[in-house]
């Protein structure tokens, strides 16, 4: 049963396990949206080992914006990041990083 | 008779270089199933050429599809993987999100982690999709990296950067190019450039 649905907020964890994970670095510590579930997986933490995976873990979508990920950046012609239309990032991220965010 | 008094370039052979760990373990593995007749060269020069015939058809006839077709346009949207199918692809382990470009948003794709890619769609991926100076700027400059390509987006349109970092696979949908009204599929098609449907550039103009 998948925890969170479409526009929920979330956070991403900001662990760093060893060993295989399909979480990106920039992503980790990121709060954002989710834009949807995808579907259950076999976990690829423990595929990368030879394991089966199971039970499939939730897998969604999530919406970051760039400008809270990289405040420095400087990219030509982008929108302001306080903007809606802001620059996006949307990356996969399984169940088990995520947490319900707080609303301010 | 001259002399010549100015250095040749030296251009080494790529037989030059120093052959690699994992190099040299191909060669071994690849010898070895031959001589002991679990695979021929034959049928090894075979796969090479079905594997470099792939290209981009598959990708681009589904999105000329989609402009002319309404049905199969949100169908796309809905459920990208079986239209895939429904234009005769059956890649079992695919999992497809079609991304689409308005005039208020721009995507583009890529693999941060390693090099993702419907290449059931689009064929095998050019050098610079699997390089790290793609994968690591187009997340955090994609408006710089899209110039590169000569794309430049006004600061109007949203430039979304998909990753696919685990079990998913993107397909740009470029906007249909003005002046294409009447066009059939096949025609419109050719303006479908792989470039397009990872979302470095727009469609060609006709």
């Amino acid at each position: 049963m998948a925890r969170f649905a479409a526009e929920d907020r979330v956070r991403i964890a900001t662990g760093y396990p060893l060993g295989h994970c399909r979480t990106p670095w920039y992503a980790r510590g990121q709060t954002g949206v989710i834009e949807r579930h995808c579907g259950d997986f076999p976990n690829p933490e423990e595929l990368a080992y030879g394991r089966d995976g199971l039970p499939a873990v939730p897998l969604y979508r999530v919406r970051l914006g760039i400008d809270a990920i990289w405040p420095d950046r400087s990219d030509a012609d982008r929108p302001d990041a306080d903007r809606p239309g802001a620059d996006t990032l949307e990356v996969e991220i399984f169940e088990h990083w995520l947490t319900a965010a707080e609303e301010f | 008779m001259h002399d010549h008094h100015h250095p040749h370039p030296d251009q080494p052979d790529e037989e030059d270089g120093p052959l690699n760990e994992y190099r040299l373990m191909e060669i071994a593995l690849r010898e070895l199933l031959i001589e002991k007749n679990v695979i021929s060269q034959t049928e090894l020069n075979q796969l090479y050429l079905k594997m470099d015939e792939r290209g981009p058809q598959a990708g681009a006839a589904m999105i000329a599809k989609a402009w002319c077709d309404p049905h199969y346009r949100g169908l796309m949207r809905r459920d990208a993987t079986q239209a895939a199918r429904e234009i005769g692809l059956d890649p079992t382990w695919l999992n497809l999100i079609a991304v689409e470009n308005t005039p208020a948003l721009h995507n583009v794709v890529v693999c941060t982690l390693c090099s993702c890619y419907p290449w059931p769609l689009l064929g095998l991926p050019p050098d610079w999709y699997k390089s790290r100076s793609y994968r690591a700027n187009v997340v955090r400059t994609p408006r710089d990296v899209l110039r590169e390509f000569g794309t430049v987006l006004p600061d109007a349109v949203e430039v979304r950067v998909h990753d696919s970092s685990a079990d998913m696979r993107y397909l740009v949908m470029p906007m249909r190019p003005d002046n294409t009204d009447g066009w059939d599929e096949a025609a419109l098609a050719k303006l479908i450039t792989r470039d397009s449907m990872i979302g470095v550039t727009q469609a060609l103009a006709p």
